[in-house]
């Protein structure tokens, strides 16, 4: 047989675009793995049952609770957490929006909220209030009420709009 | 909350899958891991083995099989590619309305139908909308593969005729003939909290307007996922008017068994299986009528 069931297995996962190699319990989360094993604190974990969507992460570009997800089950994928939004020392437009909107009050549930954002924005470039609402459903936020959240995704994904359009502008006139 | 200690392995293809349960007594399957490994964390669930099947590539099907006039689903068939299919929002609506109404968003880009199948959870969506939909699976054992209906799948709660070495590797949905509707109702306190109560419906009438078949699933509803079979007879050969739409939810009330628990209480459940088989019904019927 060429499988046998291991309690420990080697893995190697890309992180924000740096690749990690360790040896890991099959029974290590993945968000332990982010948090424990690779000191990436921003990944947050609330309830620890699969509700709250504190700890989403991207999982080869699929927004997912990584409170539920086996490290070894990341093995060979790129992960990207909060920390790999922000590029050259300019906050992800996203995170531009959490700020000048108020998306945030403690701020307990933004990381999640942004990687979720982040799934949604790319597959929906311009979602209207409902679809951003339904789309951030598994994430729950106990401070704001949704309504600074939701206007913060919508700045984020009109940022997001208009760089897109601008890079498409200058490629056009190289 | 980190689950008790196991062994892993991730087979490459469905025969090395199965080796693995055979060769291991308690070894559990991983596929979307949403109903799994919460109850792994929470030590309700304890296996020494988990055979991780998510590695086995081209699992992940949903197509239709003319020649044998069904819709086959992988095993690795996410509730999200039901959500983001054309086929299966303009052919299954009860398939549909049921996908987009799983757990959360996060939930849905990981389970899978084949996985909330085999878990045999009565508060499972997908058992009530496929005992509607007469609907069947496919597992593969040492001995090769069998092919048994939904209905009689369930012995009770979480417990299958499954074979502790089979792997549950299809799921076999007949294609809906012509002046076929349905719907799935669900009734849930807020998103990703299980159904309070939630109704699955498939309806054919013939071509004089009377029903000819009918399918209905009640999901948390009972100790099992339940098929309502006195209300499903109670339609056949009957035109859809309100007074048999009526009869038929009283008779699907009746069919149903729920228990007391932070949801509600047992007159408040068996009341919403009555209004959501209303609801479904009509729902159904102006589908088949070409409505959406």
């Amino acid at each position: 047989m060429a499988t046998q069931p291991a309690a420990r297995i080697a893995i190697t996962i890309r992180v924000n675009g740096q690749e990690h190699q360790a040896e890991v319990d099959a029974r290590l989360l993945l968000v332990h793995f982010l948090r424990e094993t690779l000191s990436l604190t921003g990944t947050h974990i609330g309830c620890d049952t699969s509700n709250c969507g504190a700890c989403t992460v991207l999982l080869d570009g699929t927004a997912v609770k990584s409170c539920t997800v086996l490290a070894v089950q990341a093995d060979g994928a790129n992960v990207e957490t909060v920390e790999g939004l922000e590029q050259n020392a300019q906050l992800h437009p996203l995170q531009e929006g959490f700020l000048q909107e108020h998306g945030l009050q403690c701020g307990f549930c933004t990381p999640g909220m942004l990687m979720t954002a982040t799934a949604l924005v790319k597959d929906n470039p311009s979602p209207s209030e409902q679809e951003i609402r339904r789309g951030i459903s598994g994430n729950l936020c106990r401070c704001t009420g949704y309504v600074n959240i939701v206007k913060a995704i919508q700045f984020g994904a009109a940022r997001m709009r208009e760089q897109a359009a601008v890079s498409t502008q200058e490629a056009t006139h190289a | 909350m980190i689950p008790a200690s196991f062994r892993y392995a991730a087979p490459q293809t469905v025969a090395e899958a199965v080796d693995l349960l055979s060769n291991h007594a308690d070894a559990k399957v991983l596929a979307g891991g949403h109903s799994l490994l919460p109850l792994m964390k929470l030590r309700l669930a304890n296996p020494r083995v988990l055979v991780d099947i998510n590695r086995i590539p081209g699992l992940d099907y949903i197509r239709e099989d003319q020649q044998a006039a069904e819709l086959r689903v992988g095993a690795l068939a996410r509730h999200i590619d039901f959500e983001r299919s054309d086929l299966i929002r303009t052919r299954y609506p009860l398939l549909w309305d049921t996908a987009c109404g799983i757990g959360d968003p996060l939930v849905r880009n990981r389970g899978t139908m084949a996985g909330s199948v085999a878990h045999a959870d009565p508060a499972s969506d997908w058992p009530a909308a496929l005992l509607a939909a007469e609907g069947e699976v496919v597992a593969t054992g040492p001995q090769g593969a069998r092919v048994l209906p939904i209905d009689g799948l369930y012995i009770a709660i979480l417990t299958t005729s499954l074979k502790p070495d089979e792997l549950l590797t299809e799921v076999r949905v007949p294609i809906p003939g012509a002046r076929t509707g349905s719907a799935y109702e669900k009734l849930e306190r807020k998103v990703g909290d299980y159904a309070v109560i939630g109704v699955g419906v498939q309806v054919t009438f013939n071509a004089a307007g009377i029903i000819a078949t009918a399918g209905i699933g009640l999901c948390n509803a009972g100790s099992t996922s339940i098929k309502a079979r006195t209300a499903e007879a109670f339609l056949v050969g009957k035109p859809a008017a309100p007074d048999n739409v009526n009869e038929a939810a009283r008779l699907a009330m009746e069919d149903s068994d729920p228990v007391e628990d932070d949801r509600g209480p047992v007159d408040y459940k068996r009341a919403m299986v009555r209004e959501l088989t209303r609801r479904a019904l009509s729902r159904a019927f102006d589908r088949a009528r070409g409505g959406n």
